[in-house]
């Protein structure tokens, strides 16, 4: 490459990078003005902190019997104990950590998985694109609930396969949202200055296009986690979660046994799990406020 | 179609352990075993298993119970009545329910109704379903007695006519009600939003320039608002299902979510795998449904 090109290539890209910078600060700033992406910051944020801290808020573990059965809520256990007076706190504050945990792999997993087939499908077009696109509608069609519940009935409960289940078919929506934003971006004029200096396919793609349509993608990222979370609950509330690893619907369908003698056990994971699900929800929706200028109020 | 017909011939094969040892017991010697490999065809050619697999479906052949002994099919249909009744009555309540509530929070918006509306829309989306009915029981059935604790019908004083079915009524308003909360709150907000949006629109400025009233002005709006309303509605098919056998666990409701789970504990994996293909089938009808309904919402979109 030529020095003269060169000095141009780089006069060029330092601008765009200080104003990417700039503008993913005000984005941020956007979503912590808005309400709604303030509590959802706060909602999750304290929830993450709790499921790091697990180890330190509840030492004693979630099945260690620490007190006598069925008691009420007192000072000693905030939430009272459960039918082999396991504290309920600690249940909750693992179940928590669980949650969070799962809602976090199959976030990472099909966030990959939708982006990279979204944005083929958008980039390649056409045949590809069609491909894609059809498969992408029948993996959308299978009830991801149903699925799970057989998968776990015949092949056993595990956290592992829980995971890959949903990762696996949580992507279309996802798939769907990347490809839209790609295919507007395909025909912007920076991708096509980008081209013209003679970048290739990959580079485009990867470096000038993905970032750019990341922000809705992330948005509906932070709702396929709340989704996760309640599919979870709804699993181990049926009785096929993992029994070694407690959840938070784990405890629920325990207490679904004692619900007339121990509103307690009842009471508080379910709490958990409505906290976790407004929280992600707030928090997608104050980053959609903030980062889609045309969805001010 | 085929494909969910694909993944669920696939999900049987790669279960774990050989169906011979299931059913011959794990000292059999070996040809017994290979007797019943040829005796329900487990020998063939895996391609060829797959297509007598997909013409007993389409014939209505699921396979028989392990724990009824009768056809996975007719042990389902009895199912199916129940679960209807209650995710009908759901929908209808959630449906109309979300949207009145929805123009209600769309209008008062600035004001403490619509704030409230709003934070109870949020909330409503985020609680999950069995958990509101484990709560609805404790404080409306076992709490004040106003409604029947579980089940379908009151078994010490058996109904006929009309009083059977007042009967059923009484035992549906909480499951029907506590269903109808999550997918009401989703169309509250979207009705709201849709809304506010549409009545900044033209259209909207020029039916009011005109001089029509403001509930004709909102019944115009509302006709474009519904369209995306109803994709939602109709694309949750799934998660409404999946609540559905949720909430009948809670109140013992003798639909297809009580069948879902006895046959878990029981592991019946034919009837579980029918269960699997009938909602299937179900959520792709909702998407074909709604559909449409599209279609004759909007006389731009026609099919061939």
């Amino acid at each position: 490459m030529p020095d003269s090109t060169r000095a141009f290539v780089i006069s060029n890209e330092l601008p765009t990078l200080g104003l990417r910078a700039l503008e993913s600060r005000s984005g941020l700033w956007r979503i912590l003005r808005t309400g709604a992406g303030r509590v959802g910051i706060a909602i999750t944020g304290g929830l993450l902190a709790v499921a790091l801290l697990a180890g330190r808020i509840a030492p004693a573990g979630p099945f260690t019997s620490v007190g006598l059965p069925l008691t009420a809520p007192t000072l000693a256990h905030p939430m009272g104990t459960d039918d082999l007076g396991r504290d309920v706190l600690s249940g909750v504050v693992h179940g928590t950590r669980t949650s969070i945990l799962l809602a976090i792999l199959v976030s990472l997993l099909s966030g990959a998985l939708g982006i990279a087939v979204g944005s083929t499908a958008a980039w390649q077009g056409r045949r590809v694109d069609d491909a894609l696109m059809r498969f992408t509608e029948f993996v959308q069609i299978v009830p991801r609930f149903f699925l799970a519940v057989i998968v776990v009935a015949v092949f056993g409960p595990g956290l592992d396969r829980l995971v890959l289940l949903l990762g696996l078919t949580s992507w279309p929506w996802i798939a769907r949202v990347a490809r839209a934003e790609v295919l507007s971006l395909k025909q912007q004029e920076f991708v096509e200055a980008a081209r013209s200096l003679g970048a290739g396919q990959a580079r485009v793609l990867l470096r000038e296009v993905l970032p750019n349509a990341l922000p809705p993608v992330v948005v509906v990222l932070s709702l396929t986690a709340a989704s996760v979370i309640l599919i979870e609950a709804g699993l181990s509330f049926l009785g096929l979660g993992d029994p070694d690893v407690v959840s938070l619907g784990y405890l629920a369908n325990n207490a679904q046994r004692f619900l007339r003698v121990a509103w307690w056990m009842a009471a508080f994971p379910g709490a958990a799990i409505a906290l976790a699900v407004l929280g992600l929800n707030l928090l997608g929706d104050g980053l959609n406020e903030g980062l889609n200028p045309r969805a001010g109020r | 179609m085929a494909g969910l017909l694909v993944l669920n011939f696939c999900i049987i094969h790669l279960a774990p352990g050989d169906p011979a040892i299931a059913l011959g017991g794990e000292h059999g010697d070996a040809a017994y075993y290979a007797f019943l490999r040829s005796r329900f065809g487990l020998d063939r050619p895996l391609p060829e298993q797959l297509l007598t697999y997909v013409s007993n479906v389409l014939h209505g052949d699921l396979g028989t119970s392990f724990v009824h002994g009768r056809s996975v099919t007719r042990v389902i249909a009895e199912r199916v009545p129940a679960t209807l009744l209650l995710v009908g009555t759901a929908l209808v309540l959630s449906s109309v329910a979300g949207v009145a509530l929805g123009i209600l929070a769309a209008g008062f918006r600035r004001r403490s109704v619509g704030v409230t509306l709003n934070v109870a829309a949020l909330l409503g989306y985020a609680t999950p379903s069995f958990w509101l009915g484990q709560i609805a029981l404790l404080a409306l059935a076992v709490g004040t007695g106003l409604f029947p604790v579980q089940g379908m019908t009151d078994a010490r004083h058996p109904q006929t006519g009309l009083a059977h079915l007042a009967d059923v009524l009484h035992h549906l308003v909480l499951p029907a009600v506590v269903l109808a909360i999550n997918e009401l709150a989703l169309t509250m907000r979207l009705v709201r939003t849709g809304l506010l949006e549409a009545l900044g629109a033209d259209y909207v400025r020029a039916a009011r320039a005109k001089g029509l009233p403001e509930a004709l002005v909102v019944r115009h709006a509302l006709r474009n608002v519904m369209l995306p309303v109803l994709t939602v509605i109709g694309s949750r098919a799934g998660m409404f299902l999946s609540g559905a056998v949720l909430v009948e666990v809670v109140f013992a409701w003798p639909g297809l979510g009580r069948l879902l789970l006895s046959s878990l504990l029981s592991r019946d994996y034919p009837v579980l795998l029918g269960m699997f293909l009938i909602m299937s089938v179900g959520v792709v009808l909702a998407n074909l449904i709604t559909d449409l309904t599209y279609a004759r919402l909007d006389p731009r979109i026609r099919y061939q």
